[in-house]
């Protein structure tokens, strides 16, 4: 049985001139963890951020080829943006919370979908943060600054936040990379929790943390997705030489 | 680009072949042992058998090291288990050669006897671990399968001196505990054939990934 969450079909992206995305074709699978890797510029990034329709607010930005979530195109006409953003939420690499209360961060989402109760909010805003695995944290001082949380509490937030809207899928841009050994250590035992019930994509520098936590791993070069494969399996045996070369340090 | 882990994984191969090599003396000397019994000889092999004992000691820490420092992946991480698992196997060569030696002054002149085949052992199992030590370092797959197929003529050779034995006590022509002193050396032989075989499987493992692939494609 196939699960395929997204799918990507022949997907080019241009800013300007530059060809930043070429022909990308990819399936990624629901309820796994997908880790993207390569050297700074390769297009990692952005096409994580094609995904969920982040790359709508850069100028001069062209798109072509298809993104499908559940088998929608999400570049089709009458698609709500900030519907899908809700579908399909993002985590930054440096914590943002919100300059207000911890509570006010994780309600913010669901009010502006219209939430009132606070019967209903006070659920949510426990529920996000227990799975986001901060609530014994910060459960007596909700009121409280976000602020005033550790860059590695702050970040646990973010992820609070972004699942307080009940998404389907997040991404993660470098989350771990402002983040001590254990705080990352937190977040990377949250994302293999998390799975069970999103589906999770993450961009990372730090090669072992794409061995440690997904399932999949895809490595991208200039622009091009040059080898997607069980995670083990690019590890131990890549196909392509430089998957092999990035990989082991011999680039360059 | 990372030359000190370069540099690192030269010595790793430095430190194997050098095991190696003091694998083939040690089987040389028990061989040689078999023949001529000498003092001088048996001098030599225990230091030998330590020495061997040390290089796996050493070659064991710098791979844990490579392990810790480099994180290794792909073939840089098959290289290293690879190496950790040869000097295992490297290191049982090492203890059968002595377990030969030991034996020797009990044989007399029976290991001289042409017409049993040990001396055709001792040269066979030394070629198999050199080849197989030689087909890790220069990444030779050819080499490493060549050692597997010559497994069988060792164990051919082991059969075969078995039957002679046989015929030998049937005949009376030697003592009965001579002659079980002789089968254990030849059966300490064919097992340094084994393992020759086991680290030419880790130099498949190395280079392709697979590990004991036409074992598992045989028993499907």
């Amino acid at each position: 049985m196939s699960n395929v969450k997204i799918k990507t079909r022949d997907l080019n992206l241009y800013y300007g001139e530059n060809h930043a995305l070429k022909s990308v074709n990819m399936d990624i699978m629901g309820n796994e963890i997908t880790a993207f890797i390569g050297p700074s510029g390769c297009g990692k990034s952005t096409y994580l951020k094609t995904l969920n329709r982040m790359n709508d607010f850069v100028l001069n930005v062209k798109i072509t080829g298809e993104v499908t979530l559940d088998g929608e195109n999400i570049y089709g006409s009458g698609v709500d943006s900030t519907l899908l953003r809700r579908k399909v939420g993002m985590v930054f690499q440096q914590p943002n919370p919100f300059p207000m209360s911890i509570y006010d961060n994780i309600a913010y989402g669901p009010r502006l979908a219209g939430i009132r109760s606070k019967v209903k909010l006070d659920e949510i805003v426990e529920t996000s943060l227990r799975q986001a695995a901060i609530w014994e944290e910060v459960h007596d001082r909700l009121k409280k600054s976000a602020l005033g949380l550790s860059g590695g509490q702050q970040q646990r937030l973010c992820i609070a936040r972004a699942l307080a809207v009940q998404p389907e899928v997040l991404l993660m841009d470098e989350p771990t990379s402002a983040l001590d050994p254990i705080s990352t250590s937190k977040i990377e035992e949250l994302c293999m929790q998390l799975k069970k019930d999103y589906t999770i994509i993450i961009v990372t520098h730090n090669m072992q943390q794409a061995a440690r936590i997904s399932d999949k791993t895809a490595f991208f070069l200039l622009g091009e997705m040059i080898e997607y494969a069980p995670t083990e399996e690019l590890f131990s045996l890549p196909k392509d030489k430089r998957t092999e070369d990035y990989i082991t340090g011999r680039f360059g | 680009m990372r030359r000190t882990f370069d540099v690192q994984l030269e010595q790793l191969h430095v430190d194997l072949i050098k095991m190696g090599s003091l694998c083939e003396e040690a089987i040389s000397l028990s061989a040689k042992m078999l023949q001529e019994h000498e003092e001088q000889l048996e001098k030599k092999i225990f230091p030998l058998e330590e020495e061997i004992d040390q290089m796996e000691r050493q070659i064991e820490t710098r791979c844990m090291r490579l392990l810790l420092q480099q994180q290794p992946v792909a073939r840089d991480l098959r290289a290293i288990s690879a190496a950790l698992k040869m000097i295992s196997d490297m290191e049982r060569i090492g203890d059968q050669a002595a377990d030969i030696a030991e034996l020797a002054p009990y044989l007399g002149n029976a290991a001289k006897n042409d017409v049993l085949p040990i001396g055709e052992m001792a040269r066979a199992t030394v070629s198999m671990v050199t080849d197989s030590v030689e087909a890790y370092v220069k990444e030779n797959i050819e080499l490493a399968w060549k050692v597997m197929k010559e497994d069988d003529v060792v164990d051919a050779l082991f059969q075969k001196l078995k039957e002679d034995l046989t015929q030998l006590i049937r005949k009376s022509e030697i003592g009965a505990e001579t002659a079980l002193d002789l089968l254990m050396a030849a059966k300490y032989f064919e097992r340094i054939g084994d393992h020759a075989v086991n680290i030419a499987e880790w130099v498949e493992y190395s280079i392709t990934g697979e590990h004991k692939k036409s074992e598992i494609e045989s028993n499907l």
